[in-house]
């Protein structure tokens, strides 16, 4: 299945190995240029090959800070932005910190998407700087899994902070934007020293042939990648493990008969 | 019921219950009179020891519950240095009202009173109105001026000279020039003023029962600089530890006083989830908060004291090949909690309710691991509401979801939708909740924006709820 989608995503002129090849050097390149000596040697998948295919060393950094956000009404709420920074959390080792200003966060639905309660410790800072401060300190520690922020302003100095401890103890952070009003949203334009930005927006669920909610579906974006390009995706929700699927109509070959999830709803 | 105490040589009611308040017994009133006023009265000996006994008993169970500078302030009150210590209890109303449940809850009535100062936390604790004050910074004047002359804490003769010529209350005393006074009745009256106004520094002896163990280091030379604090914290620190590993202990809660050259007693309070002898540790969490200290005109004295201390054994660390060790977290916990308070760190864990507010619990982060966890098939939203938010809703009745609902103004129209889970009251809880339902359905909107919504009531029997629309969660 691997091989297949893998030739989906290359131009069909049989130069992929050689692009391939070049791709790695100059990324190897600019790496030099920024001036951090150490390679990314651990990844965490997605599982998903056409996500995975698009970050560099195929998946997600794990000692770097990452950046998700909701789309429309979810820079608010960020409710499907919670779920798929989750099901990240649910496939690293060890516990979680998760720091939030506003307790809405509903445990239940993180345990849905592989996240277990008892992974789980919650802090309840006060305002974004005391997150940020809480963010450093668990990044700092070395011995979690997951470190993640809800934070509605970041700083260039501040993601720079949290980017560099995340690179010196090889854990996991990542920034929950959030804000008090859409229209704060706008200061997810500004740059910071994330690694990846994604911004994460609710889709129509698939629809089934009886009455009924289907399967949650997503617009997975990913604005940003250091060392990578920009792309978005179609998938599905996190499923009990944390996993993300390729919707069943869009997936091609071999991937429609493994996520098959949505091919009953026709 | 009354006490009864010797003053001079006459017999007087020291201490009144309502039952006898009630009957117009008053503390002061001399013994004999009160047996004429009420026939049936229990007389019982008071016993100032054991009174003030009791009283650094409380004393010291509060300097090990809220705050590092603790005394008795005799006959019926203890006073507490709270600077630093409110915000690992959530603030300061919050934790006098905890302070009053938790005396109450082991029968003593009390009122708790926070202030600038001793004197006027003491006036307003007695004589104010409400059982828990919180007087705000720079309020002191404003909050015992309408107070009687009495809450001053002034000698009986001062008190009774001053009614003699028409004072009633502080605000009298204020308003007329000192000199007067002070020649009148000396230095004492003009002391208590300014003791209660925060002109006068009045320092705070704190409670150090024998069994703590404690370290302390006095300086030839005053100091002041954080870099000197932090390394004699350092050297105290490992001092305190050796001690407790004489003893076999570990500490849960450390204080560091640092006694200034005027006479005024600084506290640093650090507290950890799990019982801790290493000096790193303890250093740690102590010079994370030395910028908190005022130096002033320099610290003569550095005493550190271990609390609250529990058994702590030497564990064997067990190393194993195959096995991945669990990486110690307990030290995060330290530091988050001593930095945004023990009370906003925590675990969630299941309850058994079908109520969804009611399904989780806070637990602390380092509780044990139940494993357990919620059941699975039913979905549940990301974002649940603190309180659940009324929207207009068209619905067909019984059980159909609504057709269209409007939330904080923007009308959704409902695409899809799944339900209901019928969720029923749990009539152990009161009576209200015998008959009460409520049935959720997930909605999606045109957008794909899926909703958590519930209408009060089964949609037939008006007795099962209001039948309005509720809004209570938001799914990812």
């Amino acid at each position: 299945m691997d091989s297949n989608t893998e030739d989906a995503n290359v131009p069909k002129h049989g130069s992929g190995r050689r692009r391939d090849e070049v791709m790695e050097a100059l990324r190897d390149r600019i790496e030099s240029l920024e001036g951090s000596k150490r390679r990314i040697r651990k990844v965490l998948p997605f599982g998903v090959p056409r996500i995975d295919n698009k970050l560099p060393g195929g998946g997600l950094a794990v000692g770097a800070l990452h950046e998700v956000a909701g789309g429309g009404n979810g820079t608010v709420d960020g409710a499907a932005a919670a779920l798929f920074v989750a099901g990240i959390a649910a496939r690293t080792h060890g516990q979680v910190l998760w720091c939030i200003t506003r307790a809405d966060l509903f445990a239940p639905a993180l345990a849905q998407a592989g996240l277990t309660p008892d992974r789980v410790i919650y802090v309840e800072a006060g305002d974004d700087k005391a997150i940020l401060t809480c963010l450093e300190e668990g990044l700092r520690h070395g011995g979690l899994g997951a470190v993640i922020g809800e934070v509605a302003r970041m700083s260039m100095t501040a993601s720079r902070r949290l980017q560099l401890r995340a690179e010196a103890t090889g854990t996991m952070g990542i920034a929950l934007r959030r804000w008090r009003r859409p229209a704060d949203a706008v200061d997810f334009g500004q740059p910071t020293a994330a690694m990846t930005r994604w911004r994460v927006s609710v889709l129509p669920s698939v629809p089934l042939p009886v009455p009924g909610v289907g399967r949650h579906r997503w617009l997975v974006e990913l604005i940003r990648c250091r060392a990578g390009e920009s792309a978005d995706f179609e998938v599905d929700a996190c499923d009990a493990e944390g996993r993300l699927h390729l919707p069943a109509d869009l997936a091609d070959g071999s991937g429609a008969a493994e996520g098959g999830y949505g091919r009953a709803a026709g | 019921m009354v006490l009864v105490g010797r003053q001079g040589q006459r017999q007087v009611i020291v201490a009144a219950d309502e039952a006898a308040q009630r009957q117009g017994l008053r503390p002061g009133m001399p013994a004999t009179t009160a047996r004429v006023l009420v026939p049936a009265l229990i007389v019982q000996e008071h016993d100032a020891q054991a009174d003030a006994e009791t009283l650094d008993r409380i004393a010291v169970w509060m300097m090990q519950r809220y705050a590092p500078i603790v005394a008795a302030d005799p006959p019926d009150g203890i006073v507490l240095d709270t600077s630093g210590a409110d915000h690992l209890h959530g603030g300061e109303g919050v934790m006098l009202v905890s302070i009053v449940q938790r005396l109450a809850a082991s029968g003593v009535r009390a009122r708790a009173v926070v202030a600038d100062t001793w004197g006027a936390a003491h006036a307003v604790a007695r004589f104010g109105r409400r059982t828990t004050v919180v007087v705000s910074s720079g309020g002191a004047r404003e909050a015992v001026e309408g107070l009687p002359i009495i809450a001053l804490r002034l000698p009986a003769d001062i008190v009774s000279g001053l009614r003699v010529l028409g004072f009633e209350r502080i605000s009298d005393l204020l308003a007329v020039p000192r000199a007067p006074l002070a020649l009148r009745f000396g230095p004492e009256l003009g002391r208590r003023m300014d003791q209660a106004l925060g002109t006068l520094a009045e320092p705070i002896d704190p409670v150090r029962p024998e069994e703590i163990v404690s370290v302390r280091r006095a300086f030839a030379e005053p100091i002041g600089a954080p870099e000197t604090i932090t390394r004699y914290i350092g050297k105290l620190v490992v001092a305190l530890c050796e001690r407790l590993t004489e003893r076999g202990l570990g500490a849960k809660r450390v204080d560091l006083l640092c006694h200034r050259v005027d006479n005024t007693v600084q506290a640093i309070r650090v507290g950890t989830a799990l019982p801790v002898r290493e000096a790193k540790r303890l250093g740690r969490l102590l010079t994370d908060k030395v910028e908190t200290i005022e130096p002033g005109f320099g610290i003569e004295c550095l005493s550190l004291a271990a609390t609250l201390a529990e058994p702590l054994a030497e564990r064997q660390a067990a190393s194993s090949l195959v096995e991945e060790s669990v990486p110690d977290i307990s030290g995060l916990v330290d530091v988050l909690a001593n930095q945004v308070g023990e009370s906003r760190l925590y675990r969630m864990a299941p309850v058994a309710s079908d109520v969804p507010e009611r399904s989780v619990t806070r637990v602390a982060p380092m509780a044990p691991m139940a494993g357990a966890t919620w059941p699975e098939h039913w979905p549940r939203p990301s974002r649940l509401l603190p309180r659940p938010e009324v929207i207009d809703a068209m619905a067909l009745l019984p059980d159909h979801p609504p057709a269209w609902f409007s939330w904080r103004g923007v009308r959704h129209r409902v695409r899809h939708a799944d339900g209901p889970e019928r969720v029923f009251g749990e009539w152990w809880k009161g009576d209200m909740e015998m008959s009460a339902v409520r049935d959720y359905f997930q909605v999606e909107n045109d957008a794909g924006e899926r909703f958590w919504i519930f209408r009060a009531g089964d949609g037939e029997d008006a007795a099962t709820g209001s039948h309005r629309w509720y809004l209570h969660g938001l799914f990812g």
